[in-house]
């Protein structure tokens, strides 16, 4: 704005209070065109025509008093910030109404029943919390030290040989892996082994590790390339072995960035529907052997809670709906809070 | 990062760390092969049988074998996946210029966090939010008035739906869950604008609109096309956001408003597979076999136009 394209004088600012006025100009604008062709004031067709008519309404006003490109430039602006604002509406309406719907049966029976013998009300997601909780804890075990070992062969062992190149382009055909072939393969796998139509909650967990495992490569991969090489290069200086460096230098300096890779990923994996449903199954019941039987998760259940509900719906709905809210506090718990550390983690000298 | 202190053979524990090392990589291979050889493994029947058995579920036995029964499912994955990323990848592009270019540093990290978090989201909680809040609204509002002035374009013709689980919103939901991958990557390859060029553009007088379509734009402009494939791979896998809104037939159709609305090909396996036995499963799985393909095209073209710069 504060680049004068032409001599002083030539150009007379739009002062402050015009834009405002155009946009009351253009909502009223949009108000009558509603109520002309649908009958009442229709908010969505406010709302686009308002935008649509202030965006022309801005247009024409700066070009008369400051010439077509500050126009463009204003008008440019306009749409941008529309944009931007667009794509928080969704954001807080999904967060609004998960709450809103979602605390009708956010109580302490959802923590403590399950849906054992439970028709329409009543009933909880304890099943389903311990469920959640045994498959991301197995598949965290599996690709936890797997996807970080690859991270580190990567940055610290390979010199760019055959198979770290070929490690290199799985990892990446495995990121693209469509979260529902995960759980595909994890149904064939173990019906291999224990028969059609096998589900459980290992099955499960395998699907999700399949999902983890290159996360966790990719951001291990990218915490160690910010070790400085400095501080390698020092450690063998003083005849330190090459995996204690590893271990006593590069690990401990890069740590925040792998503890908030490793929760990002089980953020990630956590709320995955599609390859449990396939895998794992829904049970009504508490089940605490990963190995054997079908084992219900929060997403599995929450989704089963629409598709598949009782008579009457209601307390189905509901109880769906809670078990979305907790797995949304869930997941923003775990998320804000590896923001945070990985904040307050960083070792100093790095960025 | 090679030093040569490093010889093949070292102390103990060096080889063994270095042993633990290379095997996680090779067991990442292995896993992939398994994944392969799984899915073709159990695929198979679906292609060898005879294919008049072929069929899940409702039309089984319409007797025409598992290539009409896939090409639906593979349209409407295809079709929604490209709707979503029509909507998408303007709105992504806006916010990465917003917050690259038009918000105070402060401002932008908080909306990056916002943005951030609609990636965090859970993809069931975005199938009931559709289902319950998006659907009803477009249906009352949107679709009516979409039939009735713009009813000539084939895409918005046929019988406008009232419950709103049509294509349309399917795509709008599938769109609001890959613009924080798009905007995400866009947004990295926008601060990367050398400041040289944004700043000589500026002092010879360009507006900041002027600015950003001379520098930053073209410099992104691979960043964003690759980053708008990554997120077409991630629509084309997406499951239950579809499985939960749309209401599906086993038909070929580009109409975005209708009750009758072709099937993705995720979205099928999640509502059919619970209840399938014998034959149906294998024709499950290869049906994600194609889409494991689809998407596997898919996000190889997106890292060769982004030359090996932009992982997801």
């Amino acid at each position: 704005m504060d680049t004068a394209t032409q001599p002083a004088g030539l150009i007379r600012p739009l002062s402050r209070s015009v834009l405002p006025v155009l946009v009351v100009v253009a909502l009223v604008a949009a108000g009558a065109f509603s109520f002309a062709v649908a009958g009442s004031i229709n908010i969505p067709i406010v709302i686009v025509v308002g935008g649509v008519v202030n965006l022309a309404l801005t247009y024409v006003v700066s070009r008369r008093a400051e010439g077509h490109r500050r126009a463009v430039d204003r008008t440019a602006t306009s749409v941008i910030t529309t944009l931007m604002v667009a794509a928080l509406v969704p954001l807080l309406s999904v967060l609004w109404t998960a709450l809103s719907r979602g605390t009708a049966r956010f109580d302490l029976e959802l923590f403590t029943e399950t849906m054992r013998s439970v028709v329409g009300e009543g009933g909880g997601a304890k099943h389903a919390i311990i469920g959640t909780a045994i498959i991301t804890g197995l598949a965290s075990l599996m690709a936890v030290p797997i996807g970080t070992f690859t991270g580190i062969y990567l940055v610290e062992y390979s010199r760019g040989g055959r198979l770290a190149r070929v490690t290199t382009s799985m990892v990446d055909v495995m990121t693209g892996i469509p979260s529902i072939v995960a759980g595909l393969f994890a149904y064939a796998l173990f019906s291999l082994i224990q028969g059609p139509g096998a589900r459980s909650g290992f099955a499960g967990s395998v699907a999700l590790a399949l999902l983890m495992t290159p996360i966790v490569v990719r951001s291990t991969q990218e915490m160690l390339r910010l070790v400085p090489n400095e501080l390698r290069e020092a450690s063998y200086a003083l005849g330190v072995p090459k995996w204690r460096t590893i271990t006593k230098v590069v690990i401990p300096t890069a740590v925040a960035g792998l503890l908030t890779g490793v929760s990002l990923s089980i953020a990630r994996v956590i709320g995955e529907t599609a390859p449990l449903l396939v895998a794992a199954g829904l049970a009504q019941d508490t089940n605490l052997n990963p190995f054997s039987g079908r084992m219900t998760s929060l997403p599995v259940m929450s989704y089963y809670g629409y598709a598949a509900p009782g008579f009457p719906p209601e307390a189905d709905y509901e109880r769906g709906w809670s078990a979305a809210l907790l797995l949304i506090v869930l997941v923003l718990v775990i998320f804000t809070v590896s923001r945070i550390l990985a904040r307050v983690l960083r070792p100093k000298g790095l960025r | 990062m090679t030093p040569s202190t490093t010889a093949p053979r070292g102390p103990l524990g060096d080889r063994v760390f270095r042993r633990l090392s290379v095997s996680a990589g090779v067991t990442v291979l292995v896993a992939l092969a398994a994944v392969a050889v799984f899915l073709v493994f159990r695929a198979l029947p679906a292609f060898t049988s005879a294919q008049n058995e072929i069929g899940v579920g409702g039309d089984n036995g319409e007797g025409e074998g598992f290539l009409s029964y896939v090409l639906p499912l593979l349209f409407g994955t295809v079709w929604a996946a490209l709707i979503a990323l029509l909507i998408a990848m303007p709105v992504a592009v806006g916010v990465a210029l917003f917050i690259t270019q038009y918000a105070s540093k402060r401002i932008a990290s908080a909306l990056g966090y916002g943005i951030d978090l609609l990636a965090a989201i859970p993809s069931v909680v975005y199938g009931l939010w559709g289902i319950f809040v998006l659907a009803p609204v477009l249906a009352r509002n949107v679709y009516p008035w979409l039939g009735d002035n713009l009813g000539f374009l084939p895409f918005f013709s046929g019988t406008t739906s009232t419950s709103g689980r049509t294509m349309m919103t399917a795509a709008v939901v599938l769109a609001i869950m890959i613009l924080p991958i798009i905007s995400a990557i866009s947004r990295e390859v926008f601060t990367q604008t050398p400041a040289l060029h944004k700043e000589a553009a500026l002092a010879l007088g360009a507006t900041r609109w002027e600015m950003i379509r001379m520098t930053v734009l073209p410099y992104g402009r691979s960043g964003v096309i690759a980053a708008s494939m990554l997120g077409l791979g991630r629509a084309l896998g997406e499951t239950m956001a579809v499985a939960l809104i749309l209401s599906p037939a086993d038909v070929i159709s580009l109409k975005l408003l209708t009750n009758q609305n072709p099937n993705t090909i995720a979205a099928n396996i999640a509502l059919q597979f619970p209840e399938s036995t014998g034959l149906e499963v294998n024709t499950l799985i290869a049906t994600g076999l194609v889409l494991f393909a689809a998407t596997f095209v898919v996000n190889a073209m997106a890292r060769r136009v982004a030359g090996g710069e932009v992982n997801d």
